[in-house]
């Protein structure tokens, strides 16, 4: 990789940390309203995941989507007007937090019923094979989804018809507030693959090199006919499922020793360590980002609000 | 004009229009090897082959969901279950997925995916597999409901929901697949959310659609011979809902009875009604009747079956009624 390429993933975890943030402070003050699920804490997982995509790639994601998006190249002012429910955002306003996508970039949303979306992954998978396009459909869940009916069918029917299909299960290890080992038979979530006789393995979600790399490796081996592989990334949510989550499910300690395995953190000393960037180069790479998510907000705050008749618009595609 | 079956003019449909589009093609529980299990794909599977006709799991989740996302990415999948019993297993995928993608995103997502599916009751197949949700579905703006009563509706109609770019849920009769009418030669579309007057008439107006078009044009029959002259009104589609020649024949008549096979509480009478009453009140001269399914979970002892679906001679009792 080039000093470009490393820098470019630091970036995008940068930004989507501080556009995280700066919604939390949003939606405190009233801005954002609905749900609001923080990446915080799992950037490393989608930035090296989608890093080594091709544009013909599909990527599809469940609600705690924010991220996703900005990695999929969607610039930051178009989702902070999403949250703040502007005709600019991403779903002209009318999505909100979990529903945001981009066509032209290849992003299929933002999903918000946990795992109906894997089914619908395999059919972009299909669309491509039946086409007789090169593209992998990513498809990002958390561990929870794994415990649901659509995880199956849509795991089963992919391997069935070998669909390119790079399923990623991003396990932050709790489902809302209930841990894997309360919810899923087998704690190690690539093992329900085996039962799909499909291939499988779990890489390190803190490490965006690693995941990086796993992911470049796989989307070939999907893209020359492998048919379908989960991942499982192993990560950890640094916030609270949605906010005003109380948290009762998990310790401060935990809590506190995965923040000090913050993956930002991580790949920040191992570009200095690498010798790829000094301090100074990423504190000044720091300081652009907070400034380009300010310009965001500032554009998503004088954006305008939907027009009353957009309400009745966009129901059904034909006239 | 070819005097065809139902059958025939579903099969027909799909058949020409997989030849005319090489982006539409069929998913679904037996449609390929089986040949479908009410035989409307027989023999596409060896015609088209199994990349276009694609024999699936029995998992409707993934029926449907993978049709949504196929239908995604600019092919045109006609997905079929085998009845509408089991679109309860995909209900998420109808209602919260497929119904709500294109506005909910903006506009960005376009879906042209028809689910084909089979409904009504009649063949002693008890309460699980008898059902009329009809309704249910039509509640979700999103979705397209279209349920034809002829065979020249069913390939017209058919033709068209797999020519649009929307969602749309086409629910066939099971026991309308034998029924025999004439049907244009050609290729020929019918328009979704236009409703259709099937018999004029000047004393009452029926409004129907699917199988009790059948029925309520047995009663028409009868009643033509007592003098009585009925207006049958099809609403073909369900949403959207054409009132138009609704309202128009009401005002004809003053008086209508709605004939349903699904359950009365909130169904398509009550909304039918409700407009006509909302829309036509000054025209009303007695109160609008309606025939429906006997609110039980179907039985499956054939008198107790039939006792609970809507007869020629309760039709006929309401137009009385009404008169």
């Amino acid at each position: 990789m080039e000093k470009e390429e490393y820098l470019d993933l630091y970036h995008q975890m940068v930004t989507i940390r501080l556009v995280e943030e700066e919604a939390a402070q949003l939606y405190q003050q009233g801005k954002i309203g609905g749900f609001l699920h923080l990446y915080i804490g799992q950037e490393a997982v989608s930035t090296g995941l989608i890093g080594p995509r091709q544009p013909q790639d599909r990527v599809i994601t469940a609600y705690r989507d924010h991220g996703v998006a900005i990695n999929c190249g969607i610039e930051p002012k178009y989702v902070m007007a999403e949250l703040l429910g502007k005709a600019t955002g991403t779903s002209k306003g009318k999505g909100g937090s979990m529903h945001m996508a981009d066509v032209e970039k290849n992003f299929w949303g933002g999903h918000a019923v946990v795992g109906a979306h894997l089914p619908i992954a395999a059919g972009l998978a299909l669309g491509d094979q039946y086409s007789g396009k090169d593209g992998v459909t990513i498809c990002m869940f958390g561990d929870g989804a794994t415990n649901i009916g659509y995880f199956h069918e849509a795991l089963n029917l992919s391997k069935v018809w070998n669909l390119p299909v790079l399923w990623v299960c991003e396990n932050n290890q709790y489902g809302m507030g209930t841990s894997v080992d309360r919810a899923s038979a087998v704690s190690e979530i690539r093992q329900k693959a085996e039962g799909y006789g499909m291939p499988n393995s779990r890489v390190d979600g803190m490490d965006v090199l690693a995941v990086y790399e796993a992911s470049e490796e796989i989307l070939a081996k999907i893209r020359k006919g492998g048919g379908p592989y989960l991942l499982e990334a192993m990560t950890y949510r640094f916030r609270g499922h949605s906010m005003g989550d109380p948290e009762r499910y998990r310790k401060a300690e935990e809590i506190k020793r995965w923040q000090e395995n913050d993956p930002i953190g991580i790949y920040r000393a191992k570009l200095i360590e690498m010798g790829v960037a000094t301090d100074a180069e990423l504190d000044a790479l720091d300081q652009q980002v907070e400034q380009e998510v300010a310009e965001a907000t500032q554009f998503a705050e004088t954006s305008p609000e939907p027009e009353p008749s957009a309400l009745f618009e966009d129901i059904y595609a034909d006239a | 004009m070819a005097r065809i079956t139902m059958r025939e003019a579903i099969s027909q449909a799909l058949w020409e229009e997989m030849e005319r589009d090489p982006n539409v093609f069929i998913l679904g529980e037996e449609v390929g090897v089986w040949g479908g299990t009410y035989a409307v794909t027989k023999g596409f599977y060896d015609h088209f082959g199994p990349e276009r006709v694609k024999d699936t799991p029995i998992a409707e989740a993934a029926i449907i969901g993978g049709a949504i996302g196929a239908a995604l990415t600019g092919l045109r999948p006609v997905a079929e279950l085998m009845t509408i019993n089991f679109a309860f297993s995909a209900f998420d995928h109808i209602v919260n997925e497929a119904a709500k993608l294109h506005y909910m995103f903006g506009g960005q997502f376009v879906l042209p995916m028809v689910i084909r599916t089979v409904g009504g009751g009649g063949r002693q197949l008890g309460a699980t597999h008898s059902q009329t949700p009809d309704a249910i579905f039509a509640h979700f703006p999103g979705l397209k409901v279209v349920a034809p009563g002829t065979p020249e509706d069913a390939k017209g109609l058919l033709k068209s929901a797999i020519r649009s770019n929307d969602p749309i849920l086409f629910i066939e009769h099971a026991t309308l697949y034998q029924v025999r009418g004439e049907v244009p030669d050609g290729d020929y579309t019918t328009p979704i959310g236009v409703s259709k007057v099937q018999r004029p008439g000047k004393d009452v107006t029926i409004v129907t659609y699917s199988k009790m078009l059948e029925i309520s044009t047995k009663a028409a029959e009868q009643l033509a011979k007592e003098g009585i002259e009925v207006e049958i009104v099809d609403l073909r589609s369900l949403r959207p809902l054409d009132m138009g020649p609704v309202l128009e024949s009401f005002k004809k008549t003053n008086r209508a009875v709605v004939v349903e096979e699904g359950w009365r509480s909130y169904g398509v009478g009550s909304e039918v009604v409700s407009r006509i009453y909302e829309e036509a009140f000054d025209f009303v001269d007695a109160p609008i009747q309606r025939v429906a399914q006997k609110e039980v979970p179907l039985p499956y002892n054939r008198n107790l079956e039939q006792m609970a679906l809507p007869q020629v001679e309760d039709v006929i009792r309401a137009v009385k009624e009404v008169l």
